[in-house]
């Protein structure tokens, strides 16, 4: 294996991973600094923040697949989320039913806003990053005029109403998604509400539930390579790699037979899986996988590699940007939904706003850049970039004594991998084209 | 008789009073190779144009008379409507996606849905374009329009990394997996490929003829017109000169009709004495110049010279001013008087006493919002720190008074006709903004002075006037001038030598009287022994 390496390879290796690589060492690191915490302390923080965002960062693959690049605009999205749970939540609506009408009421105005954007998106060529940046923050705007004034002001509600200011004018700064069915006494009169709605339908303890996983990625890494040595055209994985997956697999496994038979063993405390929400992010890594294989995935991928080419072979380059734009922003608003449901309770100002800067940090810590993202890339950065968060406390402490300053850690490592990551790809768009211009 | 596949009758376009085209006649027959050939500006390409239904075609006002296919007249509004007309074009510039596979490339926006039940239902639903696709079938397509062309490489190939030479190829697969493919038009599609690669496209083209293809070939290279071609039609500046069996003819000939019989304009008696010095040497000079790429030139100009650099557009003429001049990166070894010029640094180049009247008036030579003083001295202050004044000691100021008395001069010098010194260069006529250019070169006193294209966009009476104004500055100053010029005509009336470059090579020095034939030959890349 080592044989094959050499210098340049590893040279280039290490720069076009650099992000992800700064990222794994920081951890790391952390992870040193706080040995004294108990692994279900990380291995708990991590799931909950796992299945919290991953929706919101696989919306953002579909626009990058379609040379849209980063779509900060997500917050858009976001935004016809929460007002759809405002809608729901203000009528007492909870329990699953109460779930699936907010993801019902969140689709058309997704829809709208996802087509508004995709307008503008094809008014503002070649800038759209910076334009989604700019709609989410007007957009923010348009939203605060209606949940803060127009609910109240121009549209008359009941008084007293408990999620309205005392006043009577706009929705209070936050405001509870009510208990989940299984957490209300009998007793009480109290309707269940929205929160944990998905997640709470069907849990499994920790180690079955990674038995589980392990054996569908196992059965999944085997017919992968038995189809990829049937078809000429896909590419075989090296042997290597194909037995270091099963190795891998194996082990967890065992990890999680290790689990059932020692449940007093180092993996006591881990809390249960939320097997629903496990399920619909599985399922919407299948759908962007499976839109990728569909005529107007091909097409997006044409518009982004090349419009002019797709405009001369007939695709309708406008449309198809805004048929991106517009799955982007209803899976936002989806996630949003499944987002606050974990959390429970709802930052009317201020939930939606580091929406967009965050899932655009996780999905290039998983080592996307603004041509080219997977799903790969989306999960990975999940956990890198939640594991950052988990442990910047502790580096905080490391380096100054203080757990705050693990606090502005987090703004840096955030806004400077968005920074670095962008800068690196241009730098190496300037050197391929430095490099065909040498003679 | 059976008719002719495409016919062109009578077809005259005019862009605005500026006629490209007079009356042109062309029959192309199925499974004919029919050689386009012309100097720049000869009208291949509105008449290809006029072909593909192009807006630009539309936009300005339509063309005369008619197209027939198969006999029927038919009006092309739209590159779509060609296709629809089994009418494919293989463009100079590749319309290929470097990160799509060979197949994705050639079946691009024709992909083949998958027949299966769950797709007839998704395409109900959502709408056809939510199907998925058939890779299979569709790398089987691929397989067979490549294999038509005897390309042996795997069709499911990421076209990164693949050699250039292979591109052409896989751009020809692309149309003829077409569904009724007649007509390929095929556009210097041997420019860029190495001589074996260009062999093999060749031999694929007479495939393609014996399937009942007929090709319509543009090219500049004659001996491959000769190698491959049935018939070879000759524009030029918009007619047709002739159009006739290549059986019938030899290169000679076609190079001879290509350039014509011109009447050079008032060619002043040569008396002229020129030194022997070398005031410029250039030695295997490159330069990336994307779409005029030089690839190692060998050049020596005498003191006081007036030296023609021509050749067709694309070549690599224009490279190499922009590549001496570090408008674009060199590679190579160039001196000036005997010193070493520094490659890829204009700064260097423009002190040493190069001037420098650029090709691309109104981007690179002057600055439109600016007045016509200020682009006058504008070079020559940066370079020099001329026209400039101190203020307190040591804050450099615009001498304004001193540039508009120099700006003002210059302008009676050089007859510029505008309000002021103080207008707007932008407001200016072309003939007067390259004078502007000129002025502003003049202005740093070089002793050497590249000008390109400097009578492209002038009209008649101007192109005169900046043409005796080169030659008096060659006689009056002994100014060593480098002119590099699409125009072979302007290049006769005024230089001593003409060089003549071809694929990025220098293809021969000629003297201004030499004949068509030979200027023909050159440009096409023949030797002369040939």
């Amino acid at each position: 294996m080592l044989r094959g390496l050499d210098k340049s390879k590893v040279k280039a290796f290490l720069f076009d991973n650099i992000v992800t690589i700064i990222f794994v060492v920081f951890i790391i690191v952390g992870i040193i600094a706080s040995s004294e915490l108990p692994l279900s302390f990380y291995i708990n923080e991590l799931m909950a923040r796992f299945f919290r965002n991953a929706f919101l960062v696989l919306a953002l693959i579909i626009p990058v697949m379609a040379g849209l690049g980063l779509n900060f605009g997500i917050v858009v999205g976001a935004l016809a989320g929460m007002l759809s749970i405002i809608a729901v939540r203000f009528f007492d609506g909870g329990g699953i039913v109460g779930l699936l009408i907010c993801f019902l009421i969140a689709l058309p105005l997704a829809i709208l806003f996802g087509f508004l954007t995709g307008k503008l998106f094809n008014k503002t060529r070649g800038q759209e990053m910076i334009a989604s940046l700019i709609v989410g923050y007007f957009a923010d705007g348009v939203y605060q005029f209606i949940v803060l004034f127009a609910i109240g002001g121009l549209i008359t509600v009941a008084a007293g109403h408990p999620m309205m200011i005392p006043g009577g004018v706009g929705i209070l700064a936050t405001f509870d998604m009510g208990a989940h069915a299984s957490q209300i006494s009998e007793m009480s009169d109290q309707v269940p509400g929205l929160k944990y709605a998905l997640d709470w339908i069907w849990r499994l303890p920790f180690s079955p539930a990674l038995i589980a996983i392990a054996v569908c990625i196992l059965i999944f890494v085997i017919v992968q390579q038995i189809l990829a040595k049937r078809n000429p055209a896909w590419t075989v994985k090296k042997p290597w790699v194909f037995w270091l997956n099963i190795a891998v697999c194996i082990a967890i496994i065992l990890l999680g037979v290790y689990g059932i038979l020692f449940p007093r063993g180092f993996l006591w405390g881990i809390r249960d899986v939320p097997m629903v929400t496990g399920m619909v992010i599985i399922a919407l890594c299948l759908f962007t996988h499976y839109f990728t294989k569909t005529k107007l995935g091909q097409d997006c991928r044409s518009v982004g590699q090349s419009q002019h080419i797709a405009t001369v072979s007939g695709i309708n380059v406008d449309r198809t940007r805004i048929i991106a734009t517009i799955f982007s922003t209803v899976l936002a608003a989806w996630g949003m939904i499944i987002f606050l449901q974990n959390i429970g309770t709802v930052n009317t100002y201020a939930a939606h706003r580091q929406i967009g800067m965050f899932s655009v940090a996780a999905l290039l810590v998983g080592g996307a850049t603004t041509a080219k993202a997977s799903v790969k890339n989306a999960l990975i950065g999940v956990v890198l970039f939640n594991a950052m968060f988990i442990v910047s406390p502790a580096i905080g402490r490391l380096f100054s004594g203080n757990e705050g300053v693990g606090e502005y850690t987090r703004s840096f490592m955030v806004y400077g991998v968005i920074g670095l990551s962008l800068g690196l790809y241009i730098w190496k768009g300037v050197k391929a084209e430095r490099d065909k211009n040498l003679l | 008789m059976e008719p002719s596949l495409l016919s062109f009758k009578n077809i005259s376009k005019d862009y605005a009073g500026n006629q490209v085209l007079k009356d042109v006649n062309i029959e192309i027959k199925k499974g004919e190779i029919h050689a386009l050939i012309g100097e720049n500006g000869a009208g291949k390409s509105t008449l290809m144009n006029i072909l593909f239904g192009m807006s630009v075609i539309h936009n300005t006002g339509g063309f005369e008379g008619s197209m027939e296919i198969d006999g029927v007249e038919t009006v092309i509004k739209s590159p779509f409507e060609a296709m629809e007309h089994g009418i494919g074009m293989v463009h100079q510039e590749f319309m290929l996606i470097p990160g799509f596979t060979i197949t994705e490339n050639i079946k691009i926006n024709r992909e083949i849905p998958k027949k299966a039940i769950y797709n007839e239902i998704t395409g109900k639903l959502f709408g056809n374009r939510m199907r998925t696709l058939d890779f299979r079938a569709m790398n089987q397509d691929a397989r067979a329009a490549l294999d038509t062309l005897g390309m042996d490489i795997e069709e499911f190939t990421l076209l990164r990394g693949l050699p250039i030479g292979y591109m052409q190829f896989i751009e020809i697969a692309r149309e003829i997996d077409k569904k009724g493919i007649k007509l390929l038009v095929l556009d210097e599609p041997t420019a860029v490929l190495a001589e074996s690669e260009a062999d093999n496209l060749l031999k694929a083209m007479r495939n393609l003829a014996s399937q009942g293809i007929a090709i319509i070939f543009i090219s500049h290279r004659l001996n491959e017109i000769i190698n491959v071609a049935d018939m070879v039609t000759i524009l030029r500046d918009g007619e047709l000169v002739v159009t006739k069996p290549v059986s019938d003819t030899n290169a000679i000939e076609i190079a001879e009709l290509m350039i014509g019989r011109r009447v050079v304009i008032d060619k002043e008696e040569s008396t002229r004495e020129l030194s022997d010095d070398i005031a410029l040497s250039v030695k295997d000079l490159h330069v990336a110049m994307a779409g005029e790429r030089v690839r190692g030139i060998d050049l020596s100009v005498r003191r006081g010279e007036i030296f023609g650099i021509g050749g067709l557009a694309g070549q690599g003429k224009l490279g190499i001013a922009n590549g001496i001049m570090g408008i674009y990166s060199a590679k190579g070894e160039v001196s000036f008087e005997g010193k070493t010029l520094p490659l890829n640094n204009t700064r260097a180049v423009l002190k040493s006493g190069v001037g420098y009247v650029s090709e691309d008036r109104k981007g690179v030579g002057l600055l439109l919002d600016e007045s016509i003083a200020d682009n006058i001295v504008f070079t020559d202050m940066q370079i020099h720190g001329s026209f400039l004044k101190k203020f307190l000691g040591f804050i450099s100021l615009s001498d304004g008074k001193n540039v508009r008395k120099h700006a003002r001069q210059m302008i009676k010098d050089l007859d510029i006709r505008c309000t002021s010194e103080l207008q707007h260069t932008g407001r200016l006529s072309g003939g007067n903004q390259q004078k502007v250019c000129v002025a502003s070169a003049l202005t740093q006193k070089p002793r050497l002075l590249f000008v390109s294209e400097p009578t492209r966009g002038i009209d008649i009476g101007a192109k005169k006037l900046i043409l005796d104004l080169l030659r008096k500055l060659s006689n009056e100053q002994g100014m060593t001038i480098i002119i590099t010029s699409s125009e072979l005509v302007e290049l006769c009336s005024i230089c001593d030598r003409i060089a003549i470059v071809c694929e990025g090579r220098l293809a021969g020095i000629l003297p201004p009287d030499a004949t068509p034939v030979q200027f023909g030959l050159m440009m096409s890349g023949m030797d002369m022994g040939e």
